[in-house]
């Protein structure tokens, strides 16, 4: 069975002097249980391709267009408001990468969690007020009554992503998206509140959605990687792969610059140029003004996606 | 030499409304605790430690952003502690910060151009298109094209809205710099660009900065010094390789112990210890009992322990 299942989609946000073409023909397939990492350049289409499978992009500005979009069974393409808001508590939770997005200034942390507790599941408001207190334990917070008390803006960046866990987690959802989840906590927190959610994907069944540029915290906790350069997925393979034998060239320039490897103060290794243009994208392969193994046929025409083994895939003409 | 900033026993304590009851409570919370740092002219100080710890708060009142409730904030050697908005106005200048929420710190309603030259038309340099031409080339030197000076907040990413932070706290060129968790939203390639570009600067332009950051791998391979806080407190300070390779502190080892592998083949069940076992394990100096206090067990190695 698949519980997610994405293809060829396309996410575009028109504007007055072009148009910014950030998702550009992704395909994904994520079956219960299973841990996706999502790694990538920054731009390069993570977080747009996740809101986008959720439909929580404002439809215009975005447009998005797909051949599939199926979120446990439910036709993301044609569903209705209601249907939407069904998938999105009861199958499918999103940690947003930036967390004030996800609270409402005005409310108290404990009235947003106990809304959205209630949504979703029936239960009263006592009873759900003592389940958001256990949830926010949960994640670590040792004063969860103070913390509920709490408006979003007295919270300290990491307590205010905790809380923000604890609301996607408090409607058991089949498959959480998260984006960023851990880059405001320290690392003795990261490590509890990842081994929270590998405990709930063995308890649950949950599938997870790792969208991050931690490659430390895609070797703890995933099962395959998936890496995406200029609104397309260039590579995916088991975690393992990646570390070990990265094929694509973005990948391994990737890998390259990844931190923490050397002792000392030291220059870290960049890859040069810059970023893509996403309003104005190189033609060919995305990642060929940046490719030390680039050639004419690069420039010319974009590479497919295609399958190099039974777990492993990439888009790269050295590679087919 | 003078040090670029000075913090002497710096406290913040908030006040809490409590909502609930009929009467509204308030209750103190001390988020930063006697806290006392240096940062030498021309090094990058690494402030690591527990999420609410307080190294925001800390960072805020080295900038006068945040009121303190106790302390002195040096500046150049210049107490600034208790300036006034006109007098402090020229150490605006030379000090800068970029905040860890860079989303709500870029007016929506501005270009990306505007927004990165605002400081240089508010302090009044330049005409209007030499500011925009300045703000455009540092758009670049953190790696966005010079195309990204028409758009706005909104279109960007969150590494690209993190790049747009990092421009504009650098186009006056500051003496101090105070980097809360600049690179966490940064891909580690160009995360690499940003550190480099810090470096760079630092050698220079000769620039100071104050690192706030979760990320150990990035505070090693940039800082110079590093200060640990827990609860509220410096824990332990130490030149940073010390750090690595030789900390103290029950709370500095297991912030080093759960530093994520480097390959999935190291996997490993972690144990985690509590904020009370952590306490408990308070390095003893002597068999005495007390209070723990910084103590110099070597030179330039601060560690809080019982004497
Ligand atoms: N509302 C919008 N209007 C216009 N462009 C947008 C909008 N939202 C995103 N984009 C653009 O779409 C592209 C992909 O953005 P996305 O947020 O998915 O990147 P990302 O891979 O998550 O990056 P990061 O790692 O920095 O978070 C970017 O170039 C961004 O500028
Ligand atoms: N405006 C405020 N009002 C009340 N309490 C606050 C306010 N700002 C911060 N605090 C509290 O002060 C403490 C320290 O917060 P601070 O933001 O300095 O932590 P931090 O070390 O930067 O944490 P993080 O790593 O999560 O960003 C926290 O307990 C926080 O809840
Ligand atoms: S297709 Fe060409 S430019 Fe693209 S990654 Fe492969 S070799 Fe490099
Ligand atoms: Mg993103
Ligand atoms: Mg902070």
């Amino acid at each position: 069975m698949t519980l997610l299942n994405i293809e060829n989609l396309t996410v575009s946000f028109p504007q007055h002097d072009g148009v910014v073409q950030a998702v550009r023909g992704v395909s994904l397939r994520v079956s219960p249980g299973e841990s996706i990492g999502i790694v990538g350049e920054s731009g390069s289409g993570k977080s747009v391709t996740c809101m986008a499978a959720l439909r929580l992009l404002r439809e215009p500005p975005s447009r998005i267009v797909a051949d599939r979009l199926e979120l446990g069974g439910v036709d993301m393409l044609r569903a209705g408001r209601t249907q939407l808001a069904a998938v999105r508590g009861r199958i499918a939770a999103m940690v947003f990468q930036d967390p004030m997005t996800a609270f409402d200034p005005v409310f108290t942390i404990g009235h947003q969690i106990v809304e959205t507790i209630r949504a979703h599941r029936d239960l009263s408001k006592s009873a759900a007020t003592t389940e958001a207190a256990a949830l926010l334990a949960r994640v670590e917070i040792k004063t969860p009554d103070a913390i509920l008390n709490s408006y979003p803006h007295q919270l300290s960046g990491g307590m205010l992503q905790r809380a923000m866990i604890a609301m996607a987690l408090s409607c058991r959802p089949q498959i959480l998206f998260a984006d960023e989840p851990t880059t405001a906590l320290d690392v003795t927190i990261q490590a509890q509140i990842l081994h929270l959610i590998k405990q709930l994907q063995a308890e649950l069944g949950m599938a997870l959605i790792m969208v991050t540029h931690d490659l430390g915290v895609v070797a703890e906790t995933v099962d395959r990687v998936v890496v995406m350069y200029g609104g397309r997925v260039m590579e995916t393979a088991p975690v393992q792969d990646i570390f070990d034998a990265p094929l694509h060239p973005y990948t391994q320039a990737l890998m390259a610059s990844m931190p923490g490897r050397t002792p000392g103060k030291q220059r870290l290794i960049e890859i040069a140029g810059a970023s893509p243009n996403p309003a104005n994208p190189p033609t060919g392969c995305p990642f060929h003004p940046r490719c030390a193994v680039a050639d004419a046929q690069c420039a010319a025409e974009a590479p497919a996606f295609r399958a190099l083994s039974e777990s492993r895939a990439a888009a790269c003409w050295r590679l087919a | 030499m003078t040090p670029a900033l000075e913090l002497k026993n710096v406290s913040k304590t908030y006040q809490l409304r409590q909502s609930g009851g009929f009467f509204a409570r308030t209750t103190d919370h001390l988020a930063v605790n006697n806290v006392s740092l240096t940062l030498p002219r021309n090094q990058i100080l690494g402030l690591v430690g527990e999420s609410g710890s307080g190294k925001t708060t800390t960072g805020m009142m080295a900038m006068r952003l945040v009121e303190p409730s106790a302390g002195q904030i040096l500046v150049d050697g210049t107490d600034i502690t208790a300036l006034g908005h006109a007098a402090l106005k020229p150490f605006r200048r030379k000090m800068q910060v970029v905040f860890q929420d860079s989303y709500s710190a870029l007016d929506p309603m501005m270009t990306l151009a505007q927004i990165v030259a605002e400081p240089l038309h508010i302090h009044g340099l330049g005409t209007a298109s030499e500011q925009t031409e300045q703000a455009l080339e540092m758009l670049v030197k953190t790696g966005l094209d010079r195309s990204y000076g028409n758009r706005y907040p909104h279109e960007l990413s969150g590494g690209q809205r993190q790049r747009v932070a990092i421009a504009r706290a650098l186009i006056l060129r500051p003496q101090v710099l105070v980097a809360d968790e600049p690179t966490s939203a940064l891909d580690v390639s160009v995360k690499a660009q940003i550190i480099n570009l810090l470096l760079d600067l630092q050698a220079e332009m000769g620039l100071s900065i104050l690192f706030i950051s979760h990320d150990l791998s990035v505070v090693r391979s940039l800082t110079d010094k590093v200060a640990v806080m827990f609860q509220g407190r410096i824990v332990e300070e130490a030149p940073t390789e010390t750090i690595f390779t030789d900390a103290r502190h029950p709370y500095t080892r297991s912030l080093l112990d759960a530093i994520p592998v480097l390959n999935p083949r190291e996997r490993r069940a972690r144990t985690f210890l509590s904020r009370v076992q952590i306490e408990a394990a308070t390095p003893r100096l002597s068999g005495q009992d007390g209070t723990p206090e910084l103590h110099d067990i070597a030179p330039g190695h601060r560690l809080e322990a019982i004497r």
